[in-house]
């Protein structure tokens, strides 16, 4: 039944790799907080990568060093070979929020990444309306960004994420503060276009069923300090629905993987009267409505 | 409207109980005012104090808006001349007219020193707290796009501060002609605050009145004009409106 994932193998040519990276912050009145120690994570070309881990594992941060945001404290970020020094055209991030900038229009906001790249003015306006058409979005070009729902502000930023051709797509809990239904559609919409596009695509998210829905791989993030604790391959057929058997029952896998993390996290921000059983209430499988039908 | 209609019945009657040297009516007012429009009194003074607000202002925007910039990204701008502009707001800009006058003479020079130094510290303050309260999720997202220096102060962290900075620029903007009219008033040299000065020295009352009016008029018709169609418009393109 689970022999559906097994241990990612290495082999492929790597287009990202994160070489014993580790991240530390100054903390307020001395010392240091790290939230990266040691992490050792290689990416294919092509593949969708999925790092799944409770809030404050190092999530954002790795995707930050990819992206040239910040730094490694020590350690080194490759991207094809190359040293990461700063942000560059290859690599593009999408944000929880859709980080769109509420005085252009879906339009502008688009051509945006095209508009600093320096590329000529004809040639923006037909590939902003390529890519506006492929997320569906082209009959609201002109619309201003709060003029959209929270769905379709999305689309909006996948297509400006897009729209400069990049190798790497990074997505940081793109879909976390949508409703289940558009995060379902959207979700569908990610696959095909990252099958069309073969983009390397590295998604963050805590939602263990959609990494599993979603991913080639999931990395299973632990927390202090944040490192990669479990790296699953998923070998599930394409296309995928969130309710298949295959998806559900490797979720439960994942997900007892997590909650093992979750609860050291709750451990050491509650007392210690906190126990993993809850509140100490007997419970009582008689009494669940429906169980055991 | 009606208001204003009742006020201005109102004030005709007191002014026909009191001693009509003292407390010119309405009519009298509007006697000024046609007189003083007519006679290019009014006119030329209306003109000349607006370009002088115009130039001072100007120089106060652009430095008020390059110096907020500075403050809130420059640490040692912030540790310097940050405290010098706490404590130079303290002081109320027509006290800056003995030294302006001091310094540079009795010249044009002189009240536009008292206009720009009345006018750019509440932009400058105003701007420093807009760049500081742009969404950092903004500028990493430019970032990744490729918007660095110059490219990501003028796509980005400016337009973003927009709605701050305007504020500032509203404020500066009632600060400039408030210093203005007060530096013409003490200062002298053509002006609506000379006419005012002019009207106290002939204990023309009417006069007096007529030029509050028009300074009245145009503070109003510009605010209104110039920054409320400005904040309007770009209430309506971020969408501040709805919620
Ligand atoms: N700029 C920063 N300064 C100090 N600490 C930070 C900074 N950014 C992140 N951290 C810390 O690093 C840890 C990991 O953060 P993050 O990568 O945002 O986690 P995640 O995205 O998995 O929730 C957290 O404990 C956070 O407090
Ligand atoms: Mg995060």
């Amino acid at each position: 039944m689970v022999d559906t994932y097994r241990d990612a193998k290495a082999g492929d040519a790597p287009i990202i790799e994160v070489a014993a990276v580790t991240k530390s912050w100054p903390r307020e009145g001395g010392g240091e907080v790290t939230s990266l120690a040691a992490v050792d994570l290689t990416i294919r070309r092509g593949e969708f990568v999925c790092l799944c881990g409770p809030s404050g594992c190092g999530k954002t941060t790795i995707l930050n060093l990819i992206a040239g945001l910040e730094h490694p404290s020590s350690g080194e970020v490759r991207v094809r070979g190359a040293r990461v020094e700063g942000p560059g055209p290859d690599r593009t991030v999408m944000f929880q929020e859709s980080a769109l900038f509420p005085w252009l229009s879906v339009r502008s906001n688009v051509a945006f990444p095209l508009e600093m790249a320096g590329v000529p003015k004809a040639e923006r306006d037909a590939r902003v309306e390529r890519h506006l058409r492929m997320v569906h979005l082209w009959r609201y070009r002109d619309a201003q960004p709060h003029e959209l729902s929270g769905g379709m502000r999305q689309r909006a930023a996948l297509a400006r994420a897009l729209v400069n051709d990049p190798s790497i797509l990074m997505m940081d809990e793109p879909f976390a503060a949508l409703d289940a239904q558009t995060r379902d559609v959207l979700h569908g919409e990610l696959e095909r276009i990252w099958v069309e596009t073969g983009k390397t695509v590295v998604f963050v998210t805590h939602n263990v069923r959609e990494a599993v829905r979603l991913g080639d791989r999931v990395i299973i993030m632990g927390t202090r300090p944040g490192r990669v604790k479990r790296d699953l391959e998923v070998s599930l057929a394409r296309p995928r629905e969130p309710n298949d058997r295959d998806v559900a029952s490797l979720s439960a896998v994942v997900e007892r993987e997590l909650k093992i993390e979750i609860e050291k996290v709750i451990r050491e921000e509650l007392d210690d009267a906190w126990t993993p059983a809850g509140n100490g209430l007997p419970r009582d499988s008689h009494r669940g409505m429906g169980d055991g039908i | 409207m009606a208001f204003l209609a009742i006020l201005i019945a109102a004030w005709a009657t007191a002014s026909r109980l009191g001693e009509s040297y003292l407390f010119p009516g309405p009519d009298d007012v509007a006697a000024a005012l046609y007189t003083g429009f007519k006679s290019g009194i009014l006119t030329r003074a209306v003109a000349k104090s607006m370009a002088r607000l115009l130039v001072g202002y100007s120089v106060s925007l652009v430095a008020g808006v390059a110096l907020g910039c500075a403050l809130a990204r420059v640490k040692l701008v912030k540790e310097t001349v940050g405290l010098l502009v706490l404590g130079l707001q303290a002081v109320p800009s027509v006290c800056w007219l003995p030294l302006a006058l001091l310094w540079f003479g009795l010249n044009e020079m002189a009240i536009q020193v008292v206009v720009v130094l009345g006018s750019l510290l509440s932009i400058a303050v105003a701007t420093e707290s807009a760049v500081n309260t742009v969404p950092p999720l903004l500028v990493r997202a430019a970032r990744t796009m490729g918007a660095e220096g110059a490219a990501l102060w003028w796509r980005v962290i400016l337009p973003a501060s927009l709605p701050g900075v305007l504020s500032g620029a509203r404020l500066g903007w009632t600060f400039a002609w408030r210093s203005l009219l007060a530096g013409e008033l003490l200062f002298v040299s053509g002006g609506l605050g000379q006419v005012l000065e002019f009207g106290r020295e002939l204990h023309d009352m009417a006069l007096v009145l007529a030029v509050m009016a028009v300074i009245i008029a145009l503070g109003l018709a510009s605010d209104h004009l110039l920054f409320g169609r400005l904040e309007r418009r770009m209430r309506r393109v971020w969408g501040h409106d709805r919620r």
